[in-house]
């Protein structure tokens, strides 16, 4: 048992990025384990995954052809008869939403335990060291398991594999039971439309739950005027209601890449970074200086916003 | 309809803290209602106020501290509550999905509810599976990252929303019964009124043991051992800009000149 099996993500009919980067945590894991990298494409247009997912590294393609889109019954049920056949040392599926809702009862079903949005991995062939973060990214923590395991791992965090490869590329032949679907998946919505396109603006304006309550956003939306800059925000901001979903940055949002991104009382969670790490100059207005947001920030005041923001719109005579 | 919400009292930490070993020093440490559980209990509450949920019970794994976050949860309008303590959960540094899921499911099978809702994640450990693992164990069905939630359960079936990645939903159909992880954003919970709170000062909060509710201690033992805590090293070249908010705004106003992308 020092094979690892790593399951891909796709959805309309496109592989999503992280099926390329399980490929490089899977080989980099296969590689201290000595055994092989299978990767599994469950549902959709599987032969044509197969060939995309063919890159350097791939020892063997298990191809699912079982419905559309994604199912979490059909996965789980998919990756626990891989497991079954194949027998390895690792699960892998990515920490996406659609990991999330099938990982968790994969490793419940074969009794193996799970950890979760992985940002690093390491094995010597028994004990796997998983390195994750914890309370909102404030410390990073490394977690030993002995034997096997469900890992989950977060997107970005390894580079895509690239190259052609040759894998073997076999039909795995699921015995799906239909009577243990018991959710069916009947459409997907857009839901950040509307009139404002925040991927297309130059200058973001970007607000956080440091703007404490829904009376002081006009203060970000003076500052944008004064800047001719469009307003987005982090999810709080858009749970609570004070902003729109088109104006929402992060992973469940747009992905935005401004001239400059300027993140004000924005405390810089994963899913947000997701967002707008690929901004040109991102400049952070927060009292903490330990935020994460300050790890990928150009520029940063540690300061109140609400001394900061009102200058600056000043500034620009706002 | 009988609805079962998970609530955890996740710790909360300070700006500024000390590290001790595999744990952050006790005093930069707070203690909050975990902002998902929050979400999940305002759903149950609405779902029984408009008269589809007939009682709301939450289920908390804690030590007696955690009494007041359980308390908030009542004030909020959940009916009872269970709280799950051992003295072999005291040592236990990170409990993992697999042990959380085995108290939980003693719960569940005890109170049999149609409805089991938790929230996505927890703000403190982040694994985001305990919910889909509990189903798995229940037989349920389930849903994972739910941000809306049709509150008719035709023919037994709770039709959902799934908050995908990149501003899109999908639109998923659940049988019952099952779990439901809610995300934030699904509604707006409420404060708890004062007479919320006097009123949850009456409520039933059941104390339970491992061995009360048929769980062997072995079954908690974590798979997974925390190695190492430690403050993540920034990969960023930060440029700080310091003075007061006129110096930080004009440095920062200089920039946006420089770059061409203010007047």
């Amino acid at each position: 048992m020092t094979d690892v099996l790593a399951v891909t993500d796709h959805r309309r009919g496109d592989l999503r990025d992280v099926s390329y980067e399980i490929i490089t945590a899977g080989r980099q894991l296969a590689d201290e384990t000595g055994g092989d990298l299978h990767l599994a494409v469950i549902s959709g247009t599987v032969d044509e995954f197969a060939d995309k997912l063919d890159r350097d590294g791939v020892d063997v393609i298990h191809t699912v052809d079982e419905g559309e889109e994604f199912n979490h019954n059909v996965y789980t049920q998919a990756v626990v008869q891989l497991y079954d056949d194949l027998a390895p040392q690792y699960v892998l599926t990515p920490n996406s939403v659609n990991g999330l809702d099938y990982a968790p009862a994969v490793a419940n079903r074969l009794g193996l335990p799970i950890v979760t949005d992985t940002v690093d991995l390491d094995t010597d062939g028994e004990t796997l060291i998983a390195t994750r973060e914890m309370y909102g990214g404030k410390v990073e923590t490394t977690s030993e398991l002995a034997d096997n395991a469900v890992v989950t791992i977060r997107g970005a965090e390894w580079p895509a594999a690239e190259g052609t490869g040759d894998a073997a590329i076999e039909a795995f032949d699921a015995d799906i039971d239909e009577d243990a679907i018991g959710s069916s998946v009947n459409g997907f919505e857009e839901v950040a439309g509307g009139d404002v396109d925040i991927s297309e603006a130059d200058v973001l304006v970007s607000v956080g739950r440091g703007i404490e309550e829904e009376d002081n956003i006009p203060i970000i939306e003076d500052l944008a005027d004064a800047l001719d800059a469009t307003v987005s925000s982090s999810r709080p901001i858009v749970d609570n209601g004070w902003l729109p979903k088109n104006r929402q940055v992060g992973q469940s949002g747009k992905v935005v890449t401004p001239d400059v991104y300027i993140a004000i009382g924005i405390s810089g969670a994963v899913q947000h970074v997701a967002g707008m790490k690929g901004s040109d100059t991102i400049v952070a207005i927060n009292t903490d200086p330990n935020a994460p947001i300050m790890d990928i920030a150009d520029y940063a005041i540690h300061d109140d916003l609400f001394d900061v923001v009102p200058a600056l719109t000043e500034e620009f005579g706002g | 309809m009988k609805i079962l919400v998970t609530v955890k009292e996740v710790a909360t930490v300070e700006d500024e803290f000390e590290i001790e070993g595999t744990t952050i020093a006790d005093e930069y440490l707070g203690a909050d209602l975990n902002e998902w559980d929050d979400y999940a209990i305002e759903e149950a509450v609405q779902l029984q106020e408009d008269g589809i949920a007939d009682e709301v019970v939450t289920v908390t794994i804690g030590p007696e501290d955690c009494e007041q976050t359980i308390r908030q949860a009542l004030a909020k309008g959940a009916d009872r509550a269970v709280r799950v303590w051992d003295d072999a959960l005291e040592d236990v540094d990170l409990l993992d999905v697999g042990a959380k899921t085995e108290i939980l499911q003693a719960v569940v099978e005890e109170e049999d509810p149609d409805l089991v809702l938790t929230g996505v994640q927890a703000g403190d450990d982040s694994f985001a599976a305990t919910g889909v693992s509990l189903a798995e164990d229940l037989d349920f069905e389930w849903g994972a990252v739910v941000n809306h939630l049709e509150h008719d359960f035709d023919d037994g079936i709770a039709s959902v929303r799934r908050e995908l990645e990149g501003g899109v939903e999908e639109l998923t159909e659940i049988e019952l019964p099952a779990v439901l992880t809610i995300q934030t954003g699904i509604n707006e919970p409420r404060y708890a009124s004062l007479r919320g709170i006097r009123q949850a000062q009456r409520k039933e909060l059941d104390v339970q043991s491992l061995a009360d509710i048929g769980v062997d201690e072995s079954a908690i033992e974590s798979q997974l051992e925390l190695t190492d805590m430690y403050e993540p090293e920034s990969e960023s070249d930060v440029t700080i800009w310091e003075g007061s908010a006129e110096e930080t705004a004009s440095e920062l106003g200089d920039l946006l000149r420089e770059k061409g992308v203010a007047p």
